[in-house]
């Protein structure tokens, strides 16, 4: 006998909060208001063609690329540290990875605002050592700067749980058939890890493109990425339809740029990548 | 006799401060069909290992062709491996897999697909290369391994108890065939099993192993018909191991009963172990013998008939014979003076 009620409360909380919303979302973006009567329209989406506003959304998918490309970087040699074989030190490794994770969100970001600031730590320390002052918030690296570091758990965890599983003697026959440790890498340890980076890059990208305490935090008021572009709609101009209509054209980008990713992780797992 | 391709001198291995090898010493002939045999952790696998190259001696030197390769690394080695679970890749189809080494080595394209395609012809598996590995069977994927270690023309071939994953049958017929490809080819074969039929079936040489040493080195005739202890008699082939007095030269008293034997050269009344292989007994009418016992159980095993015989001193024998005594029924047993084998005691074990 299926027990499909059991999925009953989740599939309500679904309704709720997921699809509701969705559909209002949808509505919104379809729709303004004209002498107090709903009317459909396609405006909304055109405004959002506008130059202004193309470049707001390329600026984030720029800045969401480059943290990403940051996190893979930093990320596959820590995964590949973690899934080696020492064990004694790997656990707290994992738990100084893990840590920070713990903390509120908004709270790490805050803490990268004192460091950062004009006054704050980095610079005080440069100061104590007869160095120049640098200006290092509000810039677009201190926006990379906090997205990657709220950002590389996601990078390195499922990269670290792929490599993890790894027979050990593929490697073993790898180095077996000639291949020296570079080689090894390069032909059998990558491509087996590109499931877990497919999923590590979709995990930060996602967020990075969507991001707006990030870029307000570290990037300042005036600075504007297309999250920060679709929260000034609802909280400042209440303009709910245009809101609406960046929100749904940066989903089908997100959905789109999923769709790929898969295709490209299932074409990948056939030939490798090199 | 042909030379020394790989020896072993002095091999300690040590892992967290259990020995898993402890002292091993011993040479492999260029072309030989070599098998380490033993049961599980008696350090069979680990020395397949080092002269793999997958792990480092403690202590003691690993030879090729007389060259010192303990230091070497596995990818610089002339030897390659069959590994237990036949470790194919994943990504790659057949032909890559096949093709891993040769494209390491940076062989010309047309070169590599024609030893790949000779060595599916090796292994009956034309016409795979396309195919992933996964929708391969077990035997199927054991021949891509076998064909992956050897289109690299490697001087020696380790396998790691290649065919253990394998049925009966299938296991069989790979053997026949992995002896086959060795007089084929004219490498020398190291391969690692707990499975003495299939030793006694391939090999040329057996080294019998047991918690990290070396028990006996021969050919398998001799494994089989003069194990030097108990320990081997009893792992090679089912035996009656019992114990004996020697009372002189050529005279052995073992069940109750003095037996006329062909081994001398032991002490005056030292005590040693007997053992008789079952086969070797054979069935009498209870006056032709003076070792007698009582037939306590009888299973039929095809060839032959296995029965359980209690002498009168308790001993349980086992007896295979075509010839059936019921249940029962006392029956002398005979054994002829060179079917007795005299081992010294082991003291430690």
């Amino acid at each position: 006998m299926k027990k499909t009620w059991v999925s009953y409360p989740y599939i309500l909380w679904m309704i709720i909060f997921t699809i509701v919303p969705l559909l209002l979302v949808l509505y919104y973006s379809f729709t303004k208001t004209e002498d107090g009567s709903v009317v459909f329209t396609l405006e909304n989406f055109r405004r959002v063609l506008e130059p202004t506003y193309l470049k707001v959304l390329w600026r984030s998918v720029v800045l969401a690329f480059i943290s990403t490309v940051v996190c893979f970087i930093v990320g596959y040699p820590v995964a590949m540290i973690l899934a080696g074989k020492d064990m004694s030190d790997k656990s707290i490794l994992v738990l100084l990875l893990v840590v920070p994770m713990w903390m509120n969100f908004l709270l790490r970001t805050y803490a990268w605002m004192t460091l950062l600031d004009r006054k704050g730590v980095i610079n005080s320390i440069l100061g104590a050592i007869g160095l120049p002052q640098v200006h290092l918030l509000y810039t677009d690296f201190a926006v990379i700067l906090g997205m990657v570091y709220n950002f590389l758990p996601f990078m390195v965890l499922p990269i670290y749980s792929v490599l993890r599983k790894i027979d050990r003697s593929l490697i073993e026959a790898a180095e077996d058939l000639g291949s020296d440790s570079i080689t090894v890498f390069r032909k059998v340890i990558f491509p087996l890890s590109l499931p877990g980076v497919v999923s590590g890059i979709t995990m930060v990208f996602m967020p990075a493109v969507t991001t707006f305490i990030i870029s307000k935090l570290l990037g300042g008021s005036q600075y504007m990425l297309i999250g920060n572009l679709i929260e000034d709609q609802f909280m400042r101009v209440y303009d709910w339809n245009f809101g609406s209509a960046i929100s749904i054209i940066m989903m089908v980008l997100i959905l789109l740029s999923m769709g790929i990713m898969t295709k490209y992780d299932k074409e990948g797992a056939g030939g490798g990548l090199f | 006799m042909s030379k020394h391709i790989i020896e072993l001198v002095d091999v300690v291995k040590d892992y967290d401060g259990t020995e898993a090898l402890k002292g091993i010493n011993l040479y492999i002939r260029q072309n030989e069909f070599i098998t380490f045999l033993g049961p599980s952790g008696c350090g069979k696998t680990t020395t397949l290992r080092l002269i793999g190259g997958f792990e480092k001696p403690t202590s003691g030197k690993i030879l090729f062709e007389g060259v010192d390769i303990t230091d070497v690394p596995p990818y610089k080695r002339k030897v390659n491996t069959v590994f237990q679970k036949y470790a194919l890749f994943p990504h790659m189809n057949v032909f890559e897999n096949i093709a891993f080494g040769l494209r390491i080595k940076k062989l010309d394209k047309n070169l590599i697909r024609e030893k790949v395609s000779k060595m599916l012809q090796l292994v009956n598996l034309e016409g795979f290369e396309k195919r992933s590995v996964d929708s391969l069977s077990g035997g199927q994927q054991q021949r891509v391994a076998i064909a992956r270690a050897l289109v690299n023309e490697p001087e020696v071939l380790l396998l790691d108890e290649p065919l253990g994953a394998l049925d009966l049958k299938l296991r069989k017929e790979m053997q026949l065939e992995l002896k086959r490809m060795q007089k084929q080819l004219g490498i020398t074969f190291i391969y690692v099993t707990h499975d003495q039929e299939e030793a006694l079936t391939m090999s040329d040489t057996i080294v019998v192993m047991q918690s990290g040493t070396i028990q006996q080195i021969g050919t398998p005739e001799d494994i089989y018909n003069e194990p030097k202890n108990a320990f081997v008699a009893d792992f090679i082939g089912e035996s009656n191991i019992i114990d004996g007095v020697m009372l002189c030269d050529y005279r052995v008293k073992f069940a109750g009963c003095e037996f006329e034997c062909v081994d001398k050269g032991f002490g005056i009344n030292e005590n040693v172990d007997v053992v008789v292989r079952p086969e070797d007994i054979k069935l009498v009418s209870k006056d032709e013998s003076p070792l007698h016992g009582i037939v306590r159980s009888v299973i039929f095993k095809g060839v032959h008939y296995e029965m359980q015989v209690d002498d009168h001193n308790g001993y349980s024998w086992i007896v295979h014979s075509t010839r059936m005594a019921p249940v029962n029924t006392e029956v002398g047993m005979y054994i002829h003076p060179q079917d007795i084998q005299i081992m010294k005691k082991v003291s430690a074990v």
